[in-house]
């Protein structure tokens, strides 16, 4: 089974307690009704989708009930790091690269 | 059965049926029986309200993850009492054993917060014995162990296709919460697992 770290909860748990919530740290405009329709597209349904290390939000939907963000590498399915949302996106990725 | 926490008095000619009534379970290394009727409320707060809703309550809703704590008058061995549970960073479970109702108490409290009655909303069962641990994990992913999750822990988290409360009060007693209408899948889910730890 994944074990998730829950930033919140401050313990690796078992996954079927997360979801998944879509890709991190895309900025909503803040002027969204006078967006034009190329920026609201890129806005709305344009994702990264890297082969490799992903952003991305989670709930910790049967547990504490909070959304977080996560770095996880998308060939390994290994979580790099879990932090609160809010926070700023690292810089530095412990274990990155590896296996 | 304790009608204490039965506030609302039903129709003329009416009874209310507990949802769980006359169930029970029972090997030698498990015993799984109904727990009494409870009130209980869904309580969110910030931080600063901490201090005025504990006045209020008379138990200061734990600050740390996944713990629990008592009223003065209450304890985790079998007695029960007032008991807040952690279930995230500002949200709490409050269940009283004890028919003292704490929405009651909550309206004292000057403090902004948010509580709302759902002691019908809930059921509880408790599982005790040597094997209670390894009956939960049939259907619960959580590690249960005591270095893990000693006495006083309460998490939310599932059990089988449910989601559940779960507040160890002994080394080898757990109370689950869960949702009425749920209570007899959970109760059936224990029971059969309880089979295989006999
Ligand atoms: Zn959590």
């Amino acid at each position: 089974m994944l074990l998730i770290r829950c930033p919140y909860c401050e313990q690796e748990l078992p996954e079927i307690e997360f979801r998944n919530a879509g890709e991190a740290h895309v900025a909503r405009p803040p002027d969204i009704a006078n967006e034009n329709d190329a920026d609201f597209e890129k806005y709305f349904f344009i994702r990264t989708n890297p082969k490799g290390i992903i952003y991305e939000r989670w709930r910790h939907v049967h547990g504490c009930a909070r959304f977080f963000n996560a770095a996880r590498d998308t060939v390994t399915d290994r979580f790099l790091l879990t932090y609160k949302a809010g926070e700023k996106k690292p810089k530095k990725l412990p274990g990155a690269g590896k296996q | 059965m304790d009608r204490a926490a039965v506030r609302e008095t039903p129709a003329e000619g009416v009874t209310r049926t507990f949802v769980l009534e006359g169930r029970s379970g029972k090997n030698s290394r498990v015993t799984i029986e109904p727990a009494a009727p409870a009130y209980r409320i869904s309580l969110r707060a910030p931080a600063e309200s901490l201090a005025s809703l504990s006045r209020a309550l008379g138990v200061k809703p734990p600050e740390q993850p996944m713990g629990s704590a008592y009223a003065k008058s209450g304890d985790f061995a079998g007695k029960g009492g007032r008991v807040a549970l952690w279930l995230g960073p500002d949200e709490w479970l409050v269940i009283d054993t004890q028919g003292n109702d704490p929405m009651v108490d909550c309206a004292r409290a000057k403090a902004l917060h948010s509580a709302v009655d759902i002691s019908h909303r809930q059921v509880a069962i408790d599982v005790s014995g040597a094997g209670a641990a390894d009956v939960l994990n049939a259907g619960c992913p959580r590690d249960l162990s005591l270095a893990v999750f000693p006495v006083g822990s309460a998490a939310r988290t599932v059990l089988g296709k449910i989601e559940i409360v779960l507040l160890r009060t002994g080394e080898e007693a757990f109370r689950v919460e869960c949702w009425r209408s749920f209570s007899d899948y959970a109760f059936t889910f224990l029971a059969e697992a309880a089979r295989d730890v006999s």
